[in-house]
């Protein structure tokens, strides 16, 4: 193995360019190490002036999220010498606005994920010395989605948010099902209410890739197939059964 | 962030091109998925020229049988049968993850759920030869 | 949900329909069924009953899905009235005349 790697790393700066160009940078290619290595070891001695976002560098943040030949991937988990002999291409994550080298804009990902409501709705609360119990079967039903580590990648991979940006996205879908399916919850019909229109649940067309790039398998599209098929059933429920029985 | 402020001029905002989908292989399966549809469409269309030339009379009913022979028709319905039966197998194959069922606690893989499919497809067409080349 | 369940019936029923009529007959690959024996099949209302629901919900799927994909393929969302009035008329004109043809028949 060669012990030297090319990366083609994106640069922006607002302030003087007209748009993102790549600019390239030669780094050692040791057999440890991932993109978010190259990337800091450009910051520490090639270019000081490179802005990237991370924090944990072991998968469970979801700050990392970057671009690699084209690809959605949390950068602290892509190993660099899996794209030996390069040269490897690190771009911003697709669909969000650029702020800056690869730093993405993520405040519409942050509303859509606020309008989900992804914390328990109890509509009668319980007094506060009395615990909800769950079952593991309980816990099972939800589990998976709850994995999330809002990454965007999914978001990055997914077309039709790429282009309708008013689509509500795989994570925050996926994550308003977490809760719909947690047995302590009782806000399901005020999500429906939320997501059951053109640009939430509707606006998927089960492309797949959010499930292909999530790093945690949470399998997004499954959740919101389900959740297509719930709002069905609600919707038939609500036809046949006009004054609702709950 | 729409507006820009005194430190941050702006951010740059991509415009998808209308290829987008060319540039994964997997998009182009996806488009291809989608574009199947217009097969099931045009076999509706064959289905019910038939029927109309059944209910004219055994010799526009031979006319139809023949430009069915020609290349042209041939060719197009090969490749609506590649395309239709793609869009089964997309479409049986993605059904599992729609529905949840438990059984005795835990969750039918895909498989448990994928093949009924599979298994009442091949029944089903079984029957519909039958019927229709028993006469 | 037409197009759930127009998918479902595509699937299971098309690609026999597609793989006789289409290439098992014209080609000789079986003996195809007579004109008589076809036409006895399609007066049955069951079969009247049967071929409508195929075109009808076949026809909702395709125009369902091909909206979206003139949609996210060609990025033409902006003639949405256009599309939706081709996808979604097309399939009841579709169905209408599959409802005609089938009411027709001697």
């Amino acid at each position: 193995m060669a012990n030297r790697i090319t990366l083609e790393v994106t640069r922006y700066n607002p302030a003087h360019d007209e748009k993102p160009r790549p600019d390239t940078y030669e780094v050692p290619l040791r057999k440890e190490w991932v993109v978010l290595d190259a990337l800091n070891y450009i910051k520490d001695h090639l270019d000081g002036s490179l802005s990237f976002r991370w924090s944990c560098r072991m998968g469970v943040c979801g700050s990392c999220g970057m671009m690699v030949n084209g690809v959605p991937k949390l950068t602290c988990a892509t190993f660099l010498s899996d794209y030996a002999p390069g040269p490897v291409r690190v771009e911003p994550m697709s669909h969000f606005p650029v702020l800056r080298d690869l730093v993405v804009d993520t405040s519409d990902f942050l509303v859509k994920l606020a309008k989900s409501k992804p914390w328990i709705i109890r509509k009668v609360e319980k007094p506060l010395d009395e615990e909800y119990f769950q079952t593991p079967e309980q816990m099972d039903a939800y589990k998976q989605f709850s994995m999330c580590i809002n990454c965007m990648l999914c978001y990055a991979a997914c077309p039709v948010y790429g282009l309708d940006s008013l689509f509500s996205g795989p994570a925050a879908i996926a994550l308003a099902q977490r809760y719909n399916l947690d047995s302590r919850d009782q806000g399901a019909s005020d999500r429906l209410d939320i997501l059951s229109h053109h640009e939430g649940i509707w606006g998927c067309t089960f492309v797949g890739e959010c499930t292909q790039v999530c790093p945690k398998n949470v399998d997004p599209a499954a959740a919101i197939q389900q959740y297509k098929l719930t709002a069905t059933m609600e919707w038939l429920k609500a036809l046949v059964l006009p004054r609702g029985a709950e | 962030m729409n507006n820009p402020t005194e430190y941050l001029p702006r951010s740059y905002h991509t415009r998808v091109s209308t290829y987008w989908w060319l540039a994964r292989w997997a998009s182009v399966k996806f488009i291809l998925r989608e574009a199947s549809s217009v097969f099931v469409a045009w076999i509706v269309v064959v289905t019910l020229l038939q029927i109309r030339a059944l209910t004219r009379g055994p010799a526009d009913y031979a006319e139809l049988q023949n430009s069915l022979r020609s290349p042209l028709l041939l060719t197009l319905n090969a490749v609506s049968l590649a395309f239709v039966i793609f869009h089964a197998v997309t479409w049986f194959n993605l059904a599992p993850k729609a529905m949840v069922i438990r059984l005795r606690g835990k969750r039918l893989s895909s498989l448990a759920i994928a093949a009924p499919n599979y298994v009442a497809w091949v029944v089903i067409s079984a029957a519909i030869a039958w019927i229709l080349l028993r006469g | 949900m037409l197009f759930s369940a127009g998918g479902v019936v595509s699937a299971m029923l098309m690609p026999i329909h597609v793989l006789l009529f289409g290439l098992a007959f014209p080609l000789g690959w079986v003996d195809a069924p007579s004109y008589e024996h076809l036409l006895a099949l399609v007066r049955h209302p069951l079969t009247r009953v049967y071929l409508f629901i195929l075109c009808s919900l076949a026809l909702f799927h395709w125009a369902h899905r091909f909206r979206f994909t003139l949609y996210d393929g060609l990025q033409i969302k902006h003639l949405n009235e256009l599309i939706n009035t081709f996808c979604y008329g097309g399939a009841t004109l579709g169905t209408a005349v599959a409802a005609y043809l089938l009411w027709r028949i001697p």
